[in-house]
């Protein structure tokens, strides 16, 4: 979805704290247009990198580029980046409208009235105006926090966990919102999130990091597919590694293998029902344990049943780490 | 629950009761009474000491107090705001700067008071050592008068204001500040669009304990002003000693709470808003 060029770039960026590195020498392009998301576990550096971008905090070294001009020791109000924050934060002192026009107004716009109707609109909080935070649902709130940190119309977008605070029941249906209001403004998106199955369902481009560093870049269907690391390929979902190679439980099956393909003989120690699916695991001997996904109606496993798995050649995981 | 409750704020109430509500119905009482010959109180009844009240002298120095009490709060206000936000902002060194400013409360105000007089009287420090570095040739008017007496005030009652607009500072939401400076707010504007009217409850709560603590003090007005100007608080101590008319100090006493009360409502009664 990127329309042209490359609107956030980090060179080599490092930020240390006396006896603790907490990003390590990042770099990282993020197109414009695109929603891209730092996805990893808590500490592995993502929301110093975020911080980094919107100004709050100063890189120890490297170089972050907005539309190509260094921006890295610039002040957070003298960038033309906005951030949701995972709080919210919206001032609890202001009514929604009064948060939505705050930006417009410190960066002395001359219209406030029109950009605001918009966003008011664009994000359906029309009739909410007057309220004050404390009156708002969770859902408005995040979309007043939205609203406000959009009118100003960033060069890029910075999302704090958007979803984490959010009711679980909510998500989903928030999750489809936030990429069709990407869509529609077309500002970028970047988006920190440490669920694996947010960042693959709403990125058209991730970075997975870890420690510090950055594992892999590219789009959720390369990095699921084709992991670079077991880091990557374990945080993005579940894999069963069998010596050299893993496959995802998706990708097992368990009948007898068609010709050609490759296969272990397996026994059936346990079945996880688990609502959409089941989860059949199985001992490979040797003690090495595998799970296979199998449709949740299917009542022919039991345990201590002897069986075979096999799988496409094309689904194994072949890491490079592990070529050389 | 209600029972292990009511055990907690028995102490509370058994204190507040027997040391506030009666005193105030005994001052209450001794105003409606006659004046003692050697002070004290006798019968018969009377309204006499609140038709004193409307002598205008009383109603001057009352409105002087206020003045003075409303000239100190704001003083304090403008100092004590950016103290607040300096010690809420400077990590490591906080917990130095706020025994600083608790300090001067391990000696009795009088103390303190009489220490300012050494400074500042003639042969004080202050100007016996402008006169020996040849800075003046006469000593500065430093003490008994205005500047004194709003000296003493300020510097006695500043800590009522910091620490309670230190406690509201402490509580905002850093994220707050980060999210101004990232809509485009620089620090400025910040401070005045959004901590400033995040900490209104502790400065409201700040600014009524030192303005209620000025309009009541006797002591600074006394001592520091050298007794020339007099204050609501003089005019009823000396109705319990020199002047030895109880009933007419206790009338003054009830009249000031009334007008501290009313004065107060609108601050008191404003709602809190939106601090979840």
């Amino acid at each position: 979805m990127a329309d042209g060029g490359t609107v956030l770039q980090l060179r080599e960026v490092s930020k240390t704290y006396p006896g603790h590195t907490a990003v390590d020498n990042l770099s990282l392009e993020v197109p414009r247009g695109a929603f891209f998301s730092l996805v990893g576990p808590s500490g592995c550096g993502k929301t110093t990198t975020l911080r980094m971008i919107a100004g709050f905090d100063l890189p120890t070294s490297g170089a972050v580029l907005l539309n190509g001009k260094d921006i890295a020791n610039l002040r957070p109000y003298e960038r033309n980046v906005t951030t949701v924050f995972q709080s919210y934060a919206l001032f609890p002192h202001l009514t929604a409208r009064q948060n939505v026009e705050f930006g417009l107004r410190r960066r002395g716009a001359r219209e406030l009235d029109g950009p605001v109707k918009k966003v008011i609109e664009l994000l359906q909080l029309a009739g909410k105006e007057s309220r004050k935070p404390a009156q708002l649902s969770g859902g408005e709130k995040q979309r007043v926090a939205l609203a406000r940190a959009l009118v100003v119309e960033p060069e890029i977008l910075l999302l704090d966990e958007p979803l984490s605070a959010l009711d679980p029941r909510l998500r989903l249906h928030v999750r489809e919102e936030l990429k069709s209001l990407q869509r529609r403004v077309g500002i970028t998106f970047l988006m920190v999130t440490h669920d694996q199955e947010e960042a693959l369902s709403l990125s058209d481009g991730l970075a997975v990091m870890h420690r510090g560093r950055m594992e892999q870049m590219g789009t959720p269907r390369e990095l699921y597919a084709n992991p670079a690391t077991r880091f990557v390929a374990s945080f993005l979902g579940l894999v069963n590694w069998m010596g050299g190679m893993g496959v995802r439980p998706e990708a097992m099956h368990l009948d007898n293998a068609p010709d050609g393909m490759p296969y272990r003989a397996a026994v059936i120690r346990s079945v996880t029902f688990l609502g959409n699916c089941i989860h059949v695991n199985v001992d490979l001997g040797d003690g090495v344990t595998a799970i296979c996904e199998a449709p949740r109606d299917d009542k022919s496993y039991t345990p201590g049943q002897q069986t075979t798995v096999w799988w496409r050649p094309a689904d194994e995981i072949r890491l490079p780490e592990d070529a050389l | 629950m209600k029972r292990i409750r009511a055990l907690f704020l028995m102490p509370s109430a058994v204190l507040l009761g027997v040391f506030f509500a009666v005193p105030l119905i005994i001052i209450a009482s001794y105003s409606l009474l006659t004046r003692g010959p050697y002070g004290g109180v006798a019968q018969p009844w009377t309204m006499e000491n609140y038709l004193r009240l409307a002598d205008p002298l009383y109603f001057t120095i009352l409105l002087r107090s206020l003045v003075w009490a409303v000239a100190a709060t704001l003083i304090c206000i403008v100092m004590g705001v950016p103290l607040a936000l300096f010690i809420s902002r400077t990590g490591k060194r906080r917990n130095l700067y706020l025994a600083l400013i608790v300090i001067p409360f391990w000696t009795s105000f009088l103390v303190r008071t009489y220490a300012w007089m050494f400074l500042l009287r003639d042969t004080g420090l202050i100007n016996s050592g402008l006169l020996w570095l040849g800075v003046i040739q006469e000593p500065l008017p430093l003490l008994y008068n205005a500047f004194a007496v709003m000296l003493g005030l300020v510097t006695g009652y500043l800590p009522f204001l910091v620490l309670p607009v230190y406690a509201t500072l402490e509580r905002i939401d850093k994220s707050l500040v980060e999210a101004a400076a990232d809509l485009g707010s620089r620090p400025l504007s910040t401070m005045f669009r959004v901590v400033i009217p995040l900490a209104m409850p502790g400065i409201r709560a700040g600014g009524v304990l030192v303005f209620v603590s000025c309009l009541g003090a006797y002591l600074t007005p006394d001592l520091m002003g050298g007794g020339k100007t007099i204050m609501i608080g003089n005019l009823i101590q000396n109705q319990f000693t020199s002047s030895r008319d109880w009933p007419f100090g206790a009338a003054l006493s009830l009249l000031m709470m009334v007008a501290v009360t009313l004065m107060l409502l609108p601050v008191l009664r404003r709602k809190e808003e939106g601090l979840s």
